[in-house]
């Protein structure tokens, strides 16, 4: 009797044995650099210490394709980085299981992940991993030593600065900018934005640079523009710039004057094929030494106040990355941080208002 | 029937035989007409069956998505699955009555239930299509009313939020609470309801798809008329050439064909922007001065550029092949009878071609009315067409509702050009090899 119950828990344990070394874990995430950089920081070392695997697929935005499995009732993704937007609307409609922040793992010193995280980055049913910065850039060669933009209203000075702009053809990352330059407090952005008055004014300020304008609408764009002469001034995703300006060395500025803050989430979707896997993945993610090593390979700035002492080096092994962070005290200063709940709320109505003010003439 | 005067039944007499009632048999006695539709059967079954795997795939691969769409442009039941209390309050009131207690009841038992089940969502996302700003109503009072409402309901509710006294929000909810709804239509034609229900124009900021479709099809007849204008010649000198100059200009025609869409796309981007290659040559010529670079691309301009050579294939490769099986006798027996060349291209050649003309345009324009990515990356403010809507709605905005709904209307567009065209050129005419 006694040697078969230890056989049999022998049996057991090698089964789960086998069963743990068969795991996987799918994450759907944007492609590029980005991703590159959450292979090297995060799935590397996740197989390395879990000896699970990581399959890495990539989406244009993987809020769609999340929102379809789940549809389709048919889920092959198991963690999905999102924005807060889309991951507030979609916990909301009971698409994503909910995180106990208390599992997450504690910072260095002890301080629970509760207090560790930058406020707004542990939503209920998503945690952040980045945070990124939609910033000005402009072509330094373009403008005299003495006479660079430096503001956000320069961005819409086009008599002092002359030159055409890239803007992406959305609201969410224009309006702002123009309020921005129009004098409004970064604090007070979506107050005024939530009144009709204050969209008109939004626009009106638009109207002002609407024929200077070249419209981007993917990542790569700003860079190629800025790159190609097209435009001298262009807003885009700082992590982007970065890469030009230090990867590639082109010649370009950023102005840290009305950045917009952004965060992406990972997710997990009910029902997901690897559960466990995908809970265990996402935890090993957001500890600290992760988020940190990920600015090792692109600049944008960790979800957590304990990784920012740990930032060093970009991969080239001289840059200091701390300076280049979206989320460095100096920039933070002027900083927009997104807010989700308006958008949720409003991003309908106003895409359908931009595109019919973007098709008149 | 046996007449001896019928020498098509005397025929049939020698060869199989009449019986006593007779009935026409085959040579095994058989019945003629039954063994004729039993052999016509089994070849029937036999095509049948062949043709069932491409069949098979129609179905699942067409008809069944498409079927899928049309269904969720009119069906959207996030509100009324998730709120059924109130959506039967409607149903038993008429329109016109003030939300009495029942009512008020009924919302705030709803609200707790879908908060506990986590559909909250939905049904504020559902309500925020037809009435934007009010989804954050719906989930932050499912928030509160997580631990359930207590009576009297109707000041409990309003204490939450005075908005949901909103006449508006009363009427866009009654409407939401049947499952089949017409409101993403109306929204694609840039018409929207009132608080009585009332079908109205939208706010002038707000009216923008009509505007879009119009501009789709007129960019697309444009580019399905540069194409013919481009493309008639190019298609005549590949007909008329030697096999060995024609093969070789061929080539040509195929091999762009045969490159990506997007390295084509990203090519016209290099050569027409304002510091491009054009612009360049044309500064260097001293055609234009350094500061009056044209801007030939991020607008319509660049669309049409860029589409009518992505889509100049379509049009050539159906022309060219109808030009091929052209007699050029015809055109020699004109001018010998005295036709000016004019005249015989106009009244024997041209029509001759008209099959792969009708088979090329409806191929290019159906082909435009649907473009996506070119107009995206170089159509700028004023170059962006129907399907980059579409495109918005199923990625960014998610209503994927809207999205089928102006699909569907895209495709109600199609197919009424080509019930015309059928109409009017008649679609057996068209020829595509």
């Amino acid at each position: 009797m006694k040697t078969t119950l230890i056989l049999t828990s022998a049996l057991c344990s090698l089964g789960l044995a086998a069963h743990a070394q068969n795991k996987e874990v799918n994450v759907v995430s944007w492609g590029g650099a980005y991703e590159k950089s959450q292979v090297e920081a995060y799935n590397k070392p996740f197989a390395e210490q879990t000896g699970i695997k990581v399959n890495m697929l990539a989406a244009d935005n993987p809020a769609t394709p999340l929102k379809a499995q789940v549809e389709a009732g048919n889920i092959t993704g198991d963690v999905f980085d999102i924005e807060v937007s889309d991951a507030i609307r979609l916990c909301d409609e009971g698409a994503l299981l909910q995180i106990d922040p208390a599992i997450l793992p504690a910072a260095a010193d002890g301080t629970p992940a509760t207090d560790d995280f930058i406020p707004g980055a542990l939503q209920e049913c998503a945690v952040a991993n980045i945070f990124w910065g939609t910033v000005i850039a402009f072509d330094s060669t373009k403008f005299p030593e003495d006479g660079k933009p430096s503001t956000a209203a320069d961005f819409f000075d086009t008599a002092k600065f002359p030159g055409k702009r890239g803007l992406p053809k959305n609201p969410k990352r224009t309006l702002y900018l123009a309020l921005i330059a129009d004098g409004v407090a970064p604090d007070q952005i979506y107050e005024v934005l939530s009144t009709p008055e204050g969209v008109d004014r939004a626009f009106a300020k638009l109207d002002t640079i609407k024929q200077d304008v070249v419209w981007w609408e993917a990542g790569a764009q700003p860079v190629q523009l800025l790159a190609d002469g097209e435009v001298v001034m262009a807003t885009g995703y700082n992590g982007r710039f970065f890469d030009a300006m230090v990867g590639e060395g082109k010649p370009f500025e950023i102005i840290w004057d009305g950045q917009y803050m952004d965060m992406d989430m990972f997710a997990i979707p009910k029902g997901s094929p690897n559960p466990e896997a995908a809970l265990e993945y996402l935890k090993f993610a957001t500890a600290p030494e992760q988020l940190a090593n990920q600015a090792k390979y692109i600049a944008y700035g960790p979800a957590r106040k304990s990784s920012a002492a740990l930032v060093g080096l970009f991969q080239d092994g001289k840059t200091e990355m701390a300076p280049h962070m979206p989320t460095s005290e100096e920039h933070m200063k002027t900083a927009i941080m997104d807010d989700p709940e308006f958008w949720a709320d409003h991003s309908a109505e106003l895409a359908e208002r931009f595109n019919g003010w973007l098709s008149k003439n | 029937m046996a007449n001896a005067l019928d020498p098509h039944a005397a025929i049939v007499a020698t060869a199989g035989g009449l019986d006593e009632g007779g009935t026409l048999r085959t040579a095994d006695g058989q019945p003629l007409a039954r063994a004729l539709a039993r052999s016509s059967r089994r070849a029937r079954r036999r095509a049948f069956l062949l043709v069932l795997p491409l069949l098979l795939f129609i179905l699942i691969t067409f008809v069944v998505p498409i079927g899928q769409m049309l269904q969720r442009s009119v069906k959207n039941d996030g509100f009324s699955a998730n709120m059924p209390q109130l959506s039967a309050w409607f149903h038993e009131n008429p329109r016109g009555t003030e939300p009495d207690e029942a009512a008020w009841a009924a919302l705030a038992a709803d609200l707790s239930a879908a908060a506990q089940s986590r559909t909250i969502g939905v049904v504020g996302t559902r309500v925020n299509y037809d009435m934007p700003g009010t989804r954050s109503l719906f989930t932050s009072a499912g928030r509160k009313a997580r631990g359930g409402i207590e009576p009297p309901y109707r000041e409990a509710v309003l204490e939450m939020d005075a908005k949901w006294g909103d006449p508006k929000l009363w009427s866009v909810m009654r409407e939401a609470s049947s499952p089949y709804t017409s409101n993403f239509y109306l929204a694609s034609v840039d018409r929207t309801r009132d608080d009585q229900g009332n079908i109205v124009s939208a706010p002038a900021q707000q009216q923008i798809y009509v505007k879009l479709f119009l501009r789709t099809f007129w960019l697309s007849l444009i580019i399905t008329c540069t194409t013919f204008l481009l493309g008639f010649p190019v298609a005549h000198l590949l007909a008329t050439l030697p096999t060995r100059k024609s093969n070789l200009l061929m080539i040509l025609v195929l091999l762009p064909f045969w490159t990506s869409l997007l390295v084509r796309t990203t090519a016209w981007i290099v050569l027409l922007q304002q510091q491009g290659v054009v612009n360049d040559i044309l500064v260097w010529l001293g055609v234009i001065g350094n500061d009056g670079r044209l801007q030939m691309i991020f607008n319509r301009t660049g669309t049409i550029i860029a589409m009518t050579h992505i889509l100049l294939p379509f049009m050539i490769l159906p022309l060219y092949s109808v030009m091929r099986t052209i007699n050029p006798s015809y055109v020699r027996a004109a001018r010998s009878l005295g036709a000016t060349s004019w005249t015989a291209f106009r009244r024997i050649y041209f029509p001759q071609t008209l099959p792969g003309l009708g088979a090329g345009a409806l191929l290019v324009f159906i082909l435009a009315v649907g473009y996506y990515i070119t107009p995206a990356l170089v159509g700028g403010a004023s170059g962006q067409l129907i399907s980059n809507m579409i495109a918005m709605h199923m990625t960014q905005t998610l209503n994927w509702s809207m999205a089928a709904a102006l699909a569907a209307l895209l495709l109600g567009g199609v197919l009424i050009l080509y019930w015309v065209y059928d109409r009017l050129v008649g679609i057996d005419n068209l020829k595509l090899g």
